[in-house]
């Protein structure tokens, strides 16, 4: 208890000190958990659309980004004959802009592609999909930055495109994007003959070993990847969840410096009190338990402040109209995980060169400081 | 002669300073010069001597507070200056009290008295009894929940003699203990000090420039030119 109170005390001595060093943590995890979340939940969207109603992808060997992959429009005949294949839907991703938008993320998909058939249709009917090569199905919200209704004729690049539909999803890219017609898309980015990649929906799972072994077999430069196995190894998720992680361990880096600083004036404040326990049998253990105890503390306080601003943050953003979708505020519970552990591992570290300088403190000369 | 050449086999050294050197400051300035020393068990020595003459040197070299540059020092016939005995050396065998108080000010008087405790890992109910058993003969049982700004000087030091005595130390070396307190406190803090120290059994070395209460030790030890005399003295 005594132990519990010499740490508390002086946080309580010296609060402004230590709010300023809870209120560092707090925003370092905050960020960390902001973007790292934001970017988790874009991954995670991107995933999903790629395993909608499928859980294997095919696509070009050892290319670094899906945009830049090429399956042959005959490899996806190929594999939707195939015994085991319970449905094979290739895609083509392409990015456009318009006059508005930078950036606009378009699906070339078959009629029967599963994202069509699982969207819900707020206008249009599906059954028109894929009967025109200049029809095209916006996403909720690209229709509404794009100023489109049904029936309207939409600048998109360098064509105009008739809607023919709208849909809602819960995906962000789905619901900013706009789907057309397999062959327009391929038309329109001058993929003749291809998509970037193939969903495909076995009849049993128990296929997936046999069914990988023969598309590597019969197409040497595709390879195919469970949707799980895919997430862990695409090149495009693990820079950003890099990226995320990286940016997030700045700020707590940063959170570590102010820690650091806390504590190193914490310990110049108590030369004399350390001493006099010194004097009184603690051992060094026992002083520099004390000091990583303070340390501790503070980063819980700022790990738990953080998590609290880091959630209402991505509450918030999640608000935002123009980010409906692409921000999925879920905080993952390993994330959330990682993000205190990484929180009281900053404020030992920060505790670190404070605690062995009072760890060597000499007692007597200590006690003739003032 | 001293009382310790005449110490018989049944009285047991327990302090004891072999030819012991120290300096400051890199030499400059020399406080012990070849100091010997031996104190019994039981016995209440005080050294005298004028400020800077290396009193409370000698106590902090015997709490194992400080190292001698050359020479030994024995506590209970072990060497202080061996790592792996100083902590034994600080929670169970030797206890402190200084001129300044040092108790800590944002804990109460319990919690200062119970630091020792803390430190030597003793039960929480033995700590609290000692505590009870000494504040009472103290007369500060009933500031035990009081911080220490609030007690008066005489009470402090009352309370950092509580705290010495916690863990039943065989040794309590004083730093001018009534040296902040005015004459009458000074007197009523010593008196109580010399009444705790004979119950508790308990050998005294106390440095002070008051040669009254000095003279109420067992034996008087003056301190001059680094080395220690003992004046012809008898109580």
């Amino acid at each position: 208890m005594i132990f519990v109170k010499l740490v508390w005390t002086n946080m309580e001595r010296h609060r402004i000190r230590s709010f300023i060093s809870i209120a560092g943590i707090a925003f370092s995890v905050a960020a960390m958990l902001t973007v790292v979340t934001i970017l988790q939940g874009a991954v995670g969207m991107f995933s999903s659309i790629l395993s909608s109603d499928s859980e294997i992808i095919v696509f070009e060997r050892n290319v670094s980004d899906l945009f830049f992959s090429s399956v042959p429009q005959s490899a996806a005949d190929a594999i939707a004959k195939w015994p085991t294949v319970s449905h094979a839907d290739p895609v083509l991703f392409g990015v456009v802009s318009s006059a508005s938008n930078p950036i606009i993320t378009c699906f070339g998909v078959t009629a029967g592609d599963p994202r069509m058939r699982q969207a819900t249709w707020i206008a249009g009917d599906r059954t028109n999909f894929g009967q025109h090569v200049d029809d095209v199905v916006l996403g909720e919200r690209a229709a509404e930055f794009l100023g489109a209704k049904l029936d309207s004729h939409v600048p998109i690049g360098h064509a105009t495109f008739h809607v023919i539909g709208i849909v809602k999803t819960a995906n962000g890219f789905e619901d900013g994007g706009v789907f057309m017609p397999l062959v327009s898309a391929q038309s329109f980015f001058h993929k003749q003959g291809s998509s970037s990649v193939i969903t495909i929906k076995l009849r049993t799972k128990d296929d997936v070993t046999a069914f990988k072994s023969r598309v590597k077999s019969n197409f040497g430069n595709l390879i195919a990847l469970e949707n799980s196995e895919f997430n862990r190894t695409y090149s495009q998720f693990k820079i950003l969840k890099a990226t995320a992680w990286a940016v997030g361990g700045c700020g707590l880096l940063l959170g570590a410096f102010g820690v650091a600083n806390t504590m190193i004036m914490s310990v110049f404040t108590r030369i004399r009190e350390i001493a006099i326990l010194r004097v009184n049998g603690f051992s060094h253990v026992q002083v520099g338990s004390i000091i990583f105890g303070e340390s501790a503390l503070i980063s819980l306080l700022g790990a738990l402040a953080g998590l609290a601003l880091g959630s209402c943050f991505l509450f918030a953003l999640k608000l935002i109209p123009a980010l409906h979708g692409y921000v999925d505020s879920t905080i993952h519970p390993l994330i959330l995980l990682i993000v205190i552990a990484l929180a009281l591992l900053t404020g030992i570290a920060g505790a670190l060169y404070p605690a062995i300088y009072a760890m060597r403190i000499r007692a007597v000369e200590a006690l003739r400081f003032e | 002669m001293t009382v310790t050449d005449n110490a018989t086999e049944h009285e047991r050294v327990v302090l004891h300073a072999d030819e012991v050197w120290k300096s400051y400051d890199r030499g400059a300035i020399t406080v012990l010069k070849g100091t010997s020393f031996k104190a019994l068990e039981g016995q209440t020595v005080a050294l005298c001597g004028p400020s800077g003459c290396g009193k409370s040197t000698l106590l902090h070299l015997f709490g194992g507070l400080d190292t001698p540059d050359q020479g030994r020092v024995f506590v209970n016939g072990i060497e202080v200056n061996r790592q792996r005995n100083l902590l034994k050396l600080l929670r169970h065998e030797v206890g402190f009290v200084f001129q300044l108080h040092n108790l800590i000010p944002d804990l109460t008087l319990e919690e200062n008295c119970l630091i020792p405790t803390v430190a030597a890992g003793i039960d929480r109910q033995i700590a609290h009894e000692r505590l009870l058993h000494l504040t009472e003969r103290t007369g500060l049982r009933h500031r035990l929940g009081q911080r220490i700004q609030k007690l008066s000087g005489g009470e402090r030091q009352r309370t950092a003699l509580c705290r010495a005595l916690m863990n039943k130390p065989k040794i309590l070396l004083a730093d001018e203990p009534t040296g902040s307190l005015d004459e009458e406190i000074s007197a009523r803090v010593f008196a109580l000090l010399l009444e705790l120290v004979a119950t508790e059994g308990v050998t005294l070395l106390m440095a002070t420039h008051d040669r009254g209460l000095a003279e109420r030790c067992d034996r008087l030890l003056e301190m001059r030119d680094g080395k220690i005399y003992e004046p012809a003295y008898a109580r």
